[in-house]
């Protein structure tokens, strides 16, 4: 199993990770696949903004340009933001809650590779036939009439990677109720787990209506029905009404767990106990409650009426308070603090002002009536970018120096990561900040360019320059990841000096059963109460006996790949036909995408079959190889 | 490390400051120069936003300076152990309890202008129909144009909207095909156009601010609808009660098409009549055309929305609509020789509703007189002409120009309206607007 | 390495077999957050049956009022809350260690899950004959939409019970097949609840 890799091949290793079911290799393959798409997002953004550095640019042609906003948008949201903050998820959950596993390490394979297949499919668009280019909101009417197969490629794309998102959440749900370690008490757990917690309860209820939404624009355009289509009865603002039901809560699921990682960050390298632990969880539970209530603020100028858009507008403001305890109490945490500059407590304090910059301007078009300026303008890029990037992706920075050590056993080079930082922090501003002033002077968002003439020159330029410095601040970290991994320079136990919580207590590389003998948990900050009271050394729960662990599954790699044939049978099957709308009807018939469509079914179904039918107990660790592993451990120490 | 970032930042507000101080952006299209009363209110609201949320940013950066500055464990020495604080109380209803006033402060004009923002009622009459006693226009929003019906007289225009000033001015919003959002920022916010049903609201056009703009605002299309949403501008002529009642009373006479008086242009019209009409009505009637209307056509300030109005981009655009509006609906649809296009681009720049009324140059001519002595540097002919050029742009500046003149010249454009480069460029680029647009449309 | 905690011997069977071991009650939880997930699926099933249920393209196009008949709808009904009961049944053998009534009752509960789907489909084929299809309007394609995910739960749900019912033939019950046997009936109580309010709100509330 697991812990005769070491000596395996290149073949085997590859096998092992398409079959793994450990949420710590789980968490190497969101990392790299997020972190692919991350850099193609990243390219997309170069492109965006080379064409607007100037008025009148011809660098990308009108199309094309709108497919690239629409997949920079998307990959960024659903394939790299998120499957980044589920590597680090997985990475810490259960190691900070005292687990050997997940609660469904099937289901957490399963997760990923419906992710990846979701994401390879919906980036085949750009070789088959040209990419989705009804934004990465796809609203109704644009994406029933564009023409030829793009939006399918986004619809079923998102369709396959959304399941395996649900899944996930479901996973996490489950996980952190049912496998915390003795003593982890609901008020113990480390924030991250809490946001990991309330971001996946909020993936539960809103990727369902996102699916929903989905499953319309499937049907109406590859499937002949009317759910958009005005003539028969159909009705468009239906799709924003159940995006946005998902969509905003989609902004506190991609937020709260870098919430999570901060406040890890802040209290390990200030060196002390995250101020008002409790306000903090209850506003975590605030925002995710509040996130379902807020979502017509983004159709402000729809029409819905005075009353829902006053309504709207009172309840977004509503969600600044909890949002600011939460930036009070990490000032507090700061304050009076011991703080190390860290690449990862870098991250941290950029993100505090930042973020504040972003959550002013969110309460800002929380205004209705102003909001009407804003809307649709420079100035809501430049929003939730401030959110997006000054939150999420410092976050994602932050977590991937802070948790490196943890995921791999080695440490980025601090110095690189200070470079990086800088660099990055002032593109950053300098991309977004001048972007409100575009809005306010009147620049739409989504305009593949702009007439000379209207005030817009100097400041797109400057945003494109800002952008730049911001993909020079990728390589340097590109070559900061490949260097460190080149060095292999392994560290040990607790490498940051001052972890506090459980994940740090262990042995690195962590072993693939992760605790010897789960512990006994005496406090928040476990192993930080343990550094104080017990030299660092965590009281086990139980006696050292055989325990059991999962086995491998080559089966949601084939569950998952049969979705993805599936989706080239749906993709297709409306071409050519006369019941189909406009936008494929003139295309070529493909005979074959029925008889796809229903291999691919077949795949999954077949695969599903043989996951129940089976019977899969897993396996035993016995004593005597966990006893070998520590003394191992100690030698090593020594 | 920190104190350098931390010094680049405020060195970029700084920056930012004096940038928004020396230009709240152009007149006849920024948020920030509000042209009547809807937007001054919108203003207003964003204005009290910014100064409470300025306020906050500013707390917390202090706050937080101080609490980084004061923990730096250089300071603390290395082995300082902080103590650990579970919570307090009384700061923590603080931070919970300003928030909530700070909010309520903003609430309470913001659901105050929800309601009143929303009040159409004036016009309908009590029977759902169009209100005669009132301004009601109907806007249809198409890929990638605009109609503008005149209900109460029986008028249709395209593209280029036709308001009075100093009056409520309402407007039915629905598109024809895809969802657009119709916004004219310096008069107030934007509201969707939806394939389904039909938004109404309001806009207010001060005289005066009018004036300021050269009687003349930008809107522009603000949900993407397709390759071209970028291109799909149009303007907004302001023109005082009687000239636009004039303007009305001439459109509404045109009941045949204005016959073409030179030569070529009859042959136009011919044309015309036999490859055009089906699409572009030349009698200001038939709303929801395929086209937009083409009536006053030789009046208009642009050509497709955003090109200078000159024979030369008319023809151009006739020749290969697709350089210059990607997936627009015109393209392929008839079949004209260079000759023919030149006899049809003579016939519509003929096409003028009677010499005079509502033509905003004589308008122009009489603002600038009254104001010779005014302060207002930036109306008058020259911000004019610039704009003029400046439209023209895109069929006109070459790639190598493109680099070096444009981040410079587009700026001073911007901050100082100075008219000479930008009218240069575009004079001299004109000859070469065919090749390079074909470039710059593919 | 045998897994002798899951073969229980009678007399320490415990009251729960499904959540006796933590697998089991991972299964358990886990289950109810994706019935969670699935109450959203379906509030937004119904939010865009509302809004689209009087919506046709014509007045020849027949709306709910001409369609339903209530009847049918309340033999459907039937059919399904009493296989809900059925599958109670079992579970309560399933919890007496009971191994073949638990099979038994859950055999009749897919005769009834089959019954109710031969009515669907003969309805189906009804509405299909006076106009009312999937592509015909948007009430039709709502219509289908929704109930057709109910549709297809209850093919999942017989699928799965029948599955359940072969592959535990030869194994009987253990703590580890209870836990399977549970989840699937749980699933088939929320396709039941899912029902009722199909009943109010599209046919109830349609012909009325």
């Amino acid at each position: 199993m697991a812990s005769t890799a070491k000596k395996q091949g290149v073949g085997s290793v590859i096998w092992e990770y398409l079959t793994t079911v450990d949420h710590k290799k789980i968490a190497i393959l969101y990392l790299i696949a997020g972190g692919f798409f991350f850099v193609v997002g990243g390219i997309e953004a170069m492109m965006i903004r080379i064409q607007l550095a100037v008025p009148n640019n011809d660098f990308l042609s009108a199309g094309l340009f709108n497919e690239m906003i629409t997949m920079h948008g998307t990959t960024m949201i659903f394939l790299a933001a998120m499957p980044l903050l589920f590597a680090f998820m997985n990475a810490t959950v259960p190691l900070q809650i005292g687990a050997r596993d997940v609660a469904f390490p099937f289901l957490n394979a399963l997760g990923v590779w419906l992710f990846i297949f979701g994401g390879i499919f919906l980036n085949l668009s750009w070789f088959l036939g040209g990419a989705p280019d009804a934004g990465w909101t796809s609203y109704a009417s644009l994406s029933i009439a564009s023409a030829g197969h793009g939006i399918d490629f986004y619809a079923l794309g998102l369709q396959i990677s959304g399941a395996g998102t649900l899944i996930s959440g479901i996973n996490f749900v489950t996980t952190i109720i049912n496998m915390r370690a003795p003593g982890m008490t609901y008020m113990r757990m480390p924030l991250m787990t809490w946001t990991t917690l309330v971001a996946s309860v909020l993936i539960v209820f809103a990727f369902p209506p996102l699916t929903i939404g989905l499953f319309l624009l499937i049907f109406d355009r590859m499937f002949g029905s009317s759910f958009f289509l005005v003539e028969t009865g159909g009705n468009t603002i239906i799709w924003e009404h159940l995006f946005w039901i998902f969509g905003h809560p989609e902004v506190y699921i991609l937020i709260l767990p870098a919430f999570g990682i901060f406040s890890e960050i802040f209290a390990t390298f200030a060196r002390k106990r995250l101020f008002g632990y409790s306000a903090m969880v209850f506003a975590t539970i605030i925002i995710g409650f509040f996130g379902f209530m807020v979502w017509a603020h983004h159709m402000f100028t729809v029409g819905l009426g005075p009353t829902a858009n006053a309504i709207f507008a009172l309840a977004t403001m509503a969600i600044a308070v909890p949002t600011g305890i939460k930036i009070f109490n990490w000032i507090a945490t700061v304050w009076g603090g011991s703080i190390e500059f860290t690449t990862p407590m870098l991250y941290a304090l950029a993100f505090i002002p930042s973020f504040t910059m972003g959550g002013v301007t969110g309460v800002m078009q929380a205004a209705a009536p102003a909001d009407y300026q804003y809307h649709d303008s420079y100035f809501i890029v430049a929003h939730f970018h401030y959110v997006i990037v000054g939150g999420v992706v410092f976050g994602l920075l932050a977590g991937l120096h802070y948790y490196w050590p943890l995921m791999f056993g080695t440490m980025l080079s601090e110095k690189l990561g200070k470079i990086t930082f800088v660099i990055f922090v002032i593109g950053f501003h300098m991309t977004f900040l001048i972007q409100h002033f575009l809005g306010l002077w009147g620049m739409p968002r989504r305009v593949f360019t702009y007439l000379d003439g209207q005030g817009y020159n100097t400041a797109n330029l400057i945003s494109s320059i800002g952008a730049l410095m911001m993909a020079i601040a990728v390589i340097i970290l590109v070559i900061n990841i490949i260097m460190t991994i080149a060095k292999n320079q392994k560290v040990g136990r607790d490498p940051w000096g001052d972890g506090r919580t459980l994940e740090w207590s262990l042995p690195l590389p962590v072993p693939y059963y992760n605790f010897a003998q789960i512990p006994l948990v005496r406090g928040l900050d476990a192993y930080w109460i343990e550094k104080k009271a017990n030299n660092g050394r965590m009281m086990p729960s139980e006696s050292l006996e055989d325990f059991h662990m999962p086995n491998n599954s080559f089966i949601p790699f084939v569950m998952s790949f049969g979705l993805f044939v599936a989706g080239f049978g749906a993709l297709y099957f409306a071409s050519g036909k006369d019941w189909a709308i406009d936008a494929v009807s003139g295309l070529p018939v493909h005979p074959w995408a029925p008889w796809v469509l229903g291999l691919g079914l077949a795949i999954t179904i077949g695969a599903m079959i043989t996951r129940s039918v089976k019977d899969d107990l897993g396996y035993y660790v016995t004593k005597e190889e966990v006893l070998r592993d520590l003394e191992e451990e100690e030698r090593r120490a020594k | 490390m920190k104190n350098r970032w931390m010094n680049a930042k405020w060195l970029g507000l700084i920056t930012i400051l004096a940038a928004f101080a020396s230009g709240c952006g152009k007149n006849h299209l920024s948020t920030l120069r509000p042209a009547g009363e809807v937007g001054q209110e919108q203003f207003d609201l964003m204005l009290l936003s910014i100064i409470i949320m300025l306020f906050v940013v500013i707390a917390v950066s202090i706050v937080f300076t101080i609490a980084v500055v004061k923990s730096r464990r250089k300071n603390m020495g290395e082995d300082f152990e902080p103590k650990d604080i579970a919570g307090n109380h009384t700061l923590e209803v603080i931070w919970t309890a300003i928030p909530i006033i700070l909010l309520i402060i903003l609430a309470v004009p913001t659901v105050y202008l929800t309601f009143k923002q929303s009040d159409t009622e004036a016009s309908e009459n009590d029977a759902g129909e169009v209100n005669s006693e009132e301004v009601v226009i109907n806007v249809t929003a198409n890929q990638y144009w605009w109609e503008f019906e005149y209900p109460n007289v029986g008028v249709v225009t395209g593209q280029e909207l036709v308001v009075p000033t100093d009056t409520k001015v309402y407007f039915n919003l629905q598109a024809s095909d895809v969802k657009h959002s119709f916004w004219v920022p310096a008069a107030g916010g934007k509201m969707d156009t939806n394939v389904e049903g039909i938004n109404s609201f309001y806009l207010t056009f001060d005289d005066e601010k009018a004036q300021d703009s050269n009687r003349l605002f930008y809107g522009k299309c603000a949900e993407l609808c397709g390759p071209s949403h970028a291109l799909m501008d149009f303007k907004v002529k302001t023109l005082p009660e009687d000239e636009y009642n004039q303007w009305l009373a001439d459109m509404k006479s045109i009941e045949e098409p204005v016959q073409a008086s030179a030569s070529d242009a009859a042959e136009g019209q011919e044309i015309f009549n036999n490859s055009c009409i089906g699409c572009h009505a030349v009698t200001p009637t038939g709303a929801g055309a395929q086209g937009p209307n083409l009536t006053n056509f030789g009046d208009r300030e642009l050509i497709a929305g955003y090109l200078a109005h000159s024979e030369e981009n008319l023809i151009n655009w006739i020749s290969d609509p697709e350089a210059f509006k990607p997936d627009n609906k015109m393209t392929g649809a008839y079949d004209l020789t260079d000759e023919e296009i030149a006899s049809v681009a003579a016939y519509l720049m003929e096409l003028k509703v009677e010499e005079g009324s509502g033509d905003v140059e004589t308008l122009r001519q009489n603002a600038e007189e009254s104001s010779e002595e005014g302060s207002t540097e930036s109306s008058g002919e020259s911000e004019g002409s610039a704009e003029e050029a400046s439209s023209e742009e895109p069929a006109a500046e070459g790639e190598e120009s493109t680099e070096e003149a444009s981040p410079e010249s587009g700026e001073e454009a911007s901050e100082e309206a100075s008219s000479e480069p930008s009218e240069e460029s575009a004079s001299d680029s004109e000859e070469s607007t065919s090749e390079s647009d074909e470039e710059g449309g593919n | 390495m045998a897994h002798m905690e899951y073969n229980v011997p009678s007399e320490r069977w415990p009251a729960h077999p499904e959540t006796a071991t933590m697998e089991g009650k991972n299964k358990f939880i886990g289950f109810w957050i994706f019935l969670a997930g699935e109450t959203t699926l379906f509030a937004s099933l119904f939010a865009t049956y509302l809004a689209l249920k009087d919506s046709v393209p014509g007045e020849d196009h027949p709306l709910a009022a001409d369609l339903f008949a209530l009847p049918l709808a309340f033999v459907m009904t039937m059919f399904l809350l009493t296989s809900s009961l059925t599958s109670v049944y079992a579970i309560y053998h399933m919890r007496n260690n009971n191994f073949a009534k638990m099979q038994l009752w859950l055999g009749i509960t897919v005769l009834l899950g089959l019954g109710f789907l031969s009515l669907e489909i003969y309805e189906f084929i009804e509405y299909v004959h006076h106009g009312h299809t999937f592509r015909s309007s948007a009430f039709g394609s709502a219509f289908y939409f929704l109930l057709g995910t109910h549709g297809f739960h209850v093919v999942i749900g017989l699928g799965w019970i029948t599955l359940l019912i072969l592959r535990n033939a030869r194994r009987g019950i253990s703590v580890y097949t209870a836990a399977k046997v549970n989840t699937a009936s749980l699933y088939w109580h929320f396709i039941d609840v899912v029902w009722v309010f199909i009943f109010t709100i599209v046919y109830l509330l349609g012909v009325m």
